[in-house]
């Protein structure tokens, strides 16, 4: 970002004062009130990347079992692991119907815990809490303490939604799948619906508050000479999302408020018997839905923008194009929502119209995928492991863009809706999309936060291994689905078999990758080199590299200046 | 496909003969909630064809209906249609979109494979080249110094217009495979109304007479129960068989009606283009025609529950008379048929939602001497 030039001067003095005059810069509290009543936005966003982590590991181990269970057809182990479930609950051996409830389950566990306590707390309650005020040259975020409740109310939703399984007897768990669909999620009996539902509340609200904090940090706390148009782009990406965030989640706390008040007080909202429409859960549910797809990406194009111009040592090609493609993605994501209903028997002309706005969504994504391109064009790039990341995430995200194409109209979706081809595009764009860019900004950022340099050739054997895991993983989804196999289905027609055991065999590559990358987590966290305040050069140009790493712990108490030359419209 | 339709045809000339022996004693009596297909002696237990007029048919399949009776079952009780491999039902390793047998199918399938296709394929293989042209020309040593170039006004309305265009030349084929898709159904169109339930299909014939069948997975062979019909490859692959396949007439079209008993279904038929959900409350409307005779396979295709793997589809297309002689054997009515008092009650039922109502007490109109001339003449 070489249009922010920075006055190095006026930085260097503060810095310098601080070591020296100011010790309360860098007293950090015990270690109960600095990690469990942390107010500081770096120590929050810390405790969200551990939070990420840790639930990223168990979402990944629940599609590793799905991925066992699918290798060949017939129930594999689906009524092994239902056994045991049971007997810890406390009861016996279960029934096939319930060993096969168990399969809904998982499903609905790995998509809620990817989409709202991996990618949502990652990229945004992450690297959103660690680095958006430290690129607007800020102390800290505009409501430490309501930072801090952001975090704290992730822990009792993801305790109750993973709590939820064991409650509710040998049909226990919800089986709902992630978009708790009514009248399904009203008939299952038991507590596991309502536990879910209220774990999606608290991440919600958690995530309202985090929204109302990134946009008044942004909005008020910028440093002097900090226009709008001058803020690093993944800054920009995070105030879209936190609009989107603010905008959409209400619309969900509604729908399932709604939906727990049909499954326990006697309310209709939803059930056909009382007046009520199963449908307009489903559109109540993706106006909320579809701008969450767009939550978990944005932070993600920020990021790349930053790791792409870094590493081309130029500045972001078309400045203001990528960040009002953000904006337009982001206006636009929410008039799109039916293209999940295609089958529910929308009208032709609600058909042709989602169909229309879908596809114009291909124009502002396509509009920064060729400005990442350009801005690498005519750069002197160095292929470092945040860059591969990101260059990895360009064609992914192409690939994963150009099928949601496909399943924008209507009329060829019909075939498509609830297949693998689904699954192979979401994947796509989010295990090959969202998650690259989350590998791409913890290698960038790695050395920033810890102190110490991460293992670049690890961090390479990671990308390569990693990449051809997800690709034998989710290409041949695109297979099955054009074949018609269906979504959801623990067990498939045996003419399913050759393209799933690719799949599971892709996810065996995959998690040799992670485990590379846990081991270079590790190692670097106690061995790794000291990092420089800067590790990446002259690319580097935000505030968050003038700073050492780590940084101190309150930072910018006299706030940098950011040069008012118009410096990108050269 | 061929080979099958002069089998079937054969043998439902042959069968005509004992639906119309049946019929005679029938006619006159039929009690209001007519079973269609009970006057003969179970000949074997082995095909659980439940047919029965009245609604409310029950899941568990029914034991002992004759197989006589019904023109699509050979004389032994095992469906004389067989799978084709490769069509109507996926194909190990393949790679594309099931074969089509709709015009619509057809339709869509050639606006994937074609343009679609094409479209996506072209772009990220661009963006591909792009990347590796960066690689190579613009790395750190064939290029150490940058250049500054950060804006370009040109390539920037290029890379905004460009894709419009695309888009715009996407739009107007999917556009109008929409409106084709949703092209009313002639008057003569054949209703088809699928329930969903938890967990198999229940299926009428408003047209008809408004009998139902209810179509089971059919379990392998470890899996069932005592006296429980287990799969044969006859049937079906596994996890697509059922005991009660849907029969439609060829190159007739169809409206189909989808609603729900109890959570969202959704029923699938690959080899048409189709795929409506089935949601309570609702009665969910399409159409296709069938071009090929054959045998397809679909499955459930909205979470449903525990057993949302298990309530497979299956259809079995036939030509119309010999699909006439099956709606008469399941006790419905035939439109058009030579029975001018069956005639007007049968076209008159094209409301969907009144369908139901149509009684089938006096469903045992005799089987035509001219639809039977008419099959051995194929």
């Amino acid at each position: 970002m070489s249009d922010i030039a920075l006055t190095p001067n006026a930085f260097e003095a503060h810095h310098g004062g601080h070591e020296h005059e100011h010790h309360d810069a860098d007293h950090k509290p015990g270690f109960f009130a600095r990690w469990f009543m942390s107010t500081n936005h770096k120590d929050i966003g810390t405790l969200y990347l551990i939070f990420a982590i840790t639930a990223g590991i168990i979402g990944g181990a629940i599609s590793g079992l799905m991925r066992a269970e699918l290798m060949h057809p017939g129930i594999q182990y689906l009524g092994y692991w239902a056994n045991t479930l049971n007997h810890i609950r406390g009861g016996g051996d279960v029934n096939m119907d319930q060993a096969r409830h168990l399969w809904n389950v998982l499903v609905t566990a790995h998509g809620l815990i990817m989409v709202f306590f991996m990618v949502m707390p990652a990229m945004i309650g992450g690297f959103g809490n660690w680095f958006v005020p430290l690129m607007i040259g800020a102390p800290d975020m505009a409501f430490p303490r309501m930072n801090n409740i952001s975090f704290w109310l992730l822990i009792p939703s993801f305790t109750l939604l993973l709590a939820s399984p064991f409650f509710g007897g040998a049909d226990g768990g919800a089986g709902t799948g992630w978009t708790v669909y009514a009248p399904l999620s009203t008939q299952e009996a038991g507590p596991s619906v309502d536990m879910a539902i209220l774990s999606l509340h608290l991440a919600g609200a958690s995530s309202i508050l985090g929204a109302i904090n990134f946009i008044t940090t942004i909005f008020n706390m910028r440093a002097p000479g900090m226009t709008l148009h001058k803020m690093p782009l993944f800054v920009w990406s995070v105030l879209v999302t936190a609009f989107l965030l603010l905008l959409a989640l209400p619309v969900l706390a509604a729908a399932i408020t709604m939906l727990l008040t049909d499954r326990n007080f006697g309310t209709t909202f939803f059930q056909a018997e009382g007046g009520g429409d199963p449908i307009l859960y489903q559109h109540l549910f993706w106006f909320f839905g579809h701008p969450e797809v767009y939550i978990m990406i944005l932070p993600g194009f920020g990021m790349i923008s930053q790791i792409i111009a870094t590493f081309s040592k130029k500045p972001v090609f078309g400045y203001l194009g990528m960040a009002y493609a953000m904006v337009a993605i982001g206006v636009v994501g929410f008039i799109v929502w039916a293209h999940h209903m295609f089958t529910t028997g929308l009208s032709v002309n609600t058909k042709m119209y989602f169909t229309a706005a879908t596809m114009v969504i291909a124009v502002p994504t396509g509009i920064k995928i060729f400005s990442w391109i350009a801005t690498m064009w005519g750069g002197s790039l160095s292929f470092k492991t945040p860059m591969v990341w990101a260059m990895g995430f360009i064609f992914m995200f192409t690939v994963g863009g150009v099928t949601g194409v496909v399943l924008a109209n209507g009329g060829v979706d019909d075939y498509m809706q609830d297949t693998y081809y689904v699954v192979a595009h979401f994947h796509y764009v989010l295990s090959l999309g969202a998650v690259f860019s989350l590998f791409a900004g913890f290698y960038y950022w790695f050395p920033k936060m810890s102190g110490r340099m991460y293992n670049e050739f690890l961090g390479h054997v990671h990308f390569w291994v990693f990449f051809i895991g997800v690709n034998v993983l989710f290409f041949p989804m695109h297979f099955l689905g054009l074949q018609g196999m269906p979504r959801r289905y623990p067990d498939y027609p045996n003419a399913f078999e050759y393209f799933n055991k690719f799949a599971t065999i892709g996810y065996m590559i995959m998690a040799a990758g992670m485990a590379v990358f846990f081991i270079n987590l590790i190692w670097s966290l106690f061995a790794g080199k000291k990092a420089p305040n800067n590790p990446w050069g002259e690319g580097a140009t935000t505030l968050e590299w003038t700073l050492s790493s780590p940084p101190p712990f309150h930072q910018f108490e006299t706030l940098p200046v950011i040069d008012a030359g118009d410096s990108h419209h050269h | 496909m061929r080979f099958i339709g002069v089998k079937t045809a054969m043998l439902a000339a042959g069968l005509m003969l004992a639906g119309a022996g049946q019929a005679a004693p029938q006619a006159p009596t039929a009690p209001p909630p007519a079973t269609a297909a009970t006057p003969a002696a179970p000949t074997t237990a082995a095909p659980a064809a439940t047919t029965t007029a009245a609604s409310g048919a029950k899941a568990t399949p029914a034991a002992a209906t004759p197989a006589a009776n019904d023109p699509l079952l050979s004389m032994d009780g095992a469906p004389p249609m067989k799978p084709t491999a490769g069509i109507g039902q996926p194909v190990d390793g393949e790679i594309g979109l099931q074969p089509q047998v709709t015009k619509n199918g057809e339709r869509a399938a050639w606006f994937h494979n074609g343009p679609l296709l094409w479209t996506i394929t072209i772009i990220s293989v661009f963006v591909l080249i792009l990347l590796l042209i960066v690689i190579v020309r613009f790395n750190r040593r064939a290029n150490p110094v940058p250049s500054k170039t950060a804006h370009n006004t040109m390539i920037e309305v290029v890379w905004t217009l460009l894709p419009v265009v695309i888009l715009v030349l996407l739009a107007i084929p999917s556009i109008g495979l929409l409106q084709a898709q949703f092209a009313p159904p002639p008057k003569n169109a054949i209703t088809l109304k699928v329930t969903g339930n938890q967990w198999y299909w229940t299926y009428s014939y408003p047209d008809n007479g408004g009998f139902e069948i209810t179509a089971n997975l059919l379990k392998e062979k470890d899996e069932v129960g005592p006296g429980e019909r287990a799969r044969t490859d006859d049937d079906g692959p596994r996890l697509l068989a059922v005991d009660n396949r849907v029969v439609l007439p060829v190159g007739v079209p169809i409206r189909l009606i989808t609603t729900s008993a109890d959570v969202i279904h959704s029923w699938a038929m690959p080899a048409f283009w189709i795929k409506l959900d089935a949601v309570p409350g609702r009665l969910n409307e399409t159409s296709f025609t069938i071009e090929k005779p054959g045998l397809y396979f679909g499955q459930c295709s909205e979470l449903c529950g525990p057993k949302h793997a298990y309530m497979p589809i299956a259809v079995e297309a036939v030509p119309l008379d010999l699909y006439n002689k099956w709606v008469v054997a399941k006790g419905g009515k035939v439109a058009g048929a030579a029975d001018p008092a069956a005639a007007p009650a049968a076209a008159n039922a094209s409301a969907p939602a009144d369908a139901n109502a149509a009684a089938p007490a006096d469903n045992m109109t005799a089987p035509d001497n001219a639809a039977a001339g008419n099959s051995t003449g194929q």
